[in-house]
């Protein structure tokens, strides 16, 4: 595939490992540079994309609306995003959407610190939109096969998991059982479904 | 025919098949022997015929074998002047523009295509679209850059009985729409003739001001989550992938009063969703010319990996 000239690709990354990326980083001091946060498994990530079941929407804006989105992967971890009036469409879609509902999910990541020193870890969504369980099932498969060979190229070194040891003290194989068990989860789901 | 050319053809035969058969290079030459000078068979026969009767003594495909050396694969054709044998599908015939051509068009196998003449001086038998042939003795010649292969007097055409599935250089992109950028939905392009611009608030870049012709299309973005590709989707990709036609559109822009609720219902649509795209690439493009929903990947496979790692 031939690389859109300036495009940061979509990192596919389950929740737990996402609000563990607590750290983030420009590759320059130019104000315009794109902010990365640093995956636990030694990647940098500007955008991600991820489908799961939105489970609750609420407006906890003060002054204006501020949409808070819950969107749990089949792991249990939680996607937190988050739209307000610079993200109108997205905003909408959780105004309007009714809760439990599989979506799809493009964005960025963005962390926030709280007064007890706790960096939270969230998303704000360029797009979210309604999809089917398939295309959720689709994108745990997927998502399980980049988790993996993230695990599996740390040990070799780069950069970013050069960084990431220093960083973090988070053992790779955590994130391998992530992995594991939403690939479980999705057979426990289709034994049921085809059950008597 | 010399003792010496017979050996020759004996040595090449016999290294065929002595990794298989317990045969020395005199039986070899023997045979051949046999149906050059006692029955006078042309030699190229009789390598064939002694060939064959080895391949069944070793119970191997005659593709096992084929060529040798001189087989090559279409996209190892590099070299102008080079004497191969290519087993390769007749993927398109053209009409020759000269009394001097026979036949021309494209071949192709696993690994490309190439355009073949065939000259009418040589009278080789034709070749028929969709069949695939062994072709022995084509000669390569080279045009600016573009490389063809010449069937001549001395090239032999066996039809061979198998589907070859030839490669053509599309793109092919599995990944899932994370972006429709602007410039997509309901468009207006220059109605000049030969222009296919797209209007820019009514403007075409070279022609000016203009009233344009209604037009849809999409220009996407795909992610695998490793990689980004571009994609371009015409009017017809545009309108069997949202259900939504030129005619539709063009209503649904009038009952708004502004075309870009086209390009929202697109996105409500489109976006999340995971394709398969195959195509031409063009610039930092790939034109989609075939869109499928991707097979849903084998989460078991995946499920062992992930336990095993
Ligand atoms: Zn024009």
């Amino acid at each position: 595939m031939s690389n859109s000239a300036t495009r940061e690709v979509a990192r596919r990354v389950f929740a737990r490992e996402f609000n563990d990326a607590t750290y983030t980083f420009k590759e320059s001091d130019d104000e315009l540079a794109p902010r990365y946060a640093l995956l636990p498994t030694g990647k940098r990530a500007n955008r991600v994309f991820f489908v799961g079941t939105l489970t609750e929407t609420e407006d906890v804006g003060q002054d204006s609306e501020y949409w808070q989105g819950r969107i749990v992967d089949p792991d249990g971890g939680t996607f937190f995003t988050y739209a307000g009036q610079y993200q109108p469409d997205a905003a909408s879609m959780l105004r309007e959407l009714e809760a439990p509902e599989y979506v799809a999910v493009v964005g960025k990541p963005r962390t926030f610190e709280a007064d007890d020193g706790e960096v939270n870890v969230s998303v704000r969504p360029e797009s979210i939109t309604v999809v089917d369980e398939s295309t959720r099932n689709y994108w745990v498969v997927e998502t399980a096969e980049r988790t993996l060979d993230r695990v599996e190229q740390f040990e070799n070194g780069g950069e970013y998991a050069q960084l990431a040891r220093e960083e973090y003290d988070l053992p790779v194989e955590n994130y391998r059982r992530v992995a594991v068990e939403a690939l479980e989860s999705l057979d426990t789901e289709q034994a049921e479904s085809t059950a008597p | 025919m010399t003792e010496t050319d017979l050996h020759t053809e004996a040595v090449e035969i016999h290294d065929q098949f002595a990794d298989q058969l317990d045969v020395t290079v005199d039986e070899v030459s023997e045979r051949l022997d046999t149906l050059v000078n006692e029955y006078k068979v042309p030699l190229s026969e009789a390598r064939r015929s002694v060939t064959n009767t080895y391949l069944d003594e070793a119970g191997m495909d005659r593709d096992d074998v084929a060529g040798g050396d001189q087989h090559v694969s279409i996209t190892d054709i590099d070299t102008p002047e080079q004497w191969v044998d290519v087993t390769a599908k007749v993927v398109e015939l053209r009409n020759p523009d000269s009394d001097a051509i026979a036949q021309a068009g494209t071949l192709g196998d696993e690994t490309g295509t190439i355009a073949f003449v065939s000259w009418s001086k040589s009278e080789l038998p034709r070749v028929e679209e969709d069949a695939v042939y062994r072709l022995g003795n084509v000669v390569t010649d080279e045009y600016e850059g573009q490389f063809s292969v010449k069937l001549n007097s001395t090239t032999t055409i066996e039809q061979v009985d198998r589907e070859l599935e030839v490669s053509n250089d599309d793109a092919e992109i599995t990944g899932a729409l994370v972006d429709i950028q602007s410039g997509s939905g309901l468009i207006k392009r220059c109605p000049e003739e030969d222009c296919t611009r797209v209007l820019q608030n009514g403007r075409c870049a070279e022609h000016g001001e203009g009233d344009g012709e209604f037009d849809l299309r999409i220009k996407g973005v795909i992610d695998d989550g490793t990689t980004v590709q571009d994609v371009i989707f015409d009017r017809e990709m545009t309108e069997s992938l949202t259900g939504i036609s030129l005619e539709k559109a063009q209503e649904m822009a009038m009952d708004a009063l502004d075309t870009s609720v086209v390009a929202e219902e697109m996105n409500e649509r489109l976006l999340g969703q995971y394709y398969h795209v195959t195509g031409p690439n063009f610039n930092r493009y790939v034109l989609a010319d075939e869109v499928t929903e991707p097979e849903q990947p084998d989460h078991e496979a995946m499920l062992i990996k992930a336990r095993s790692i």
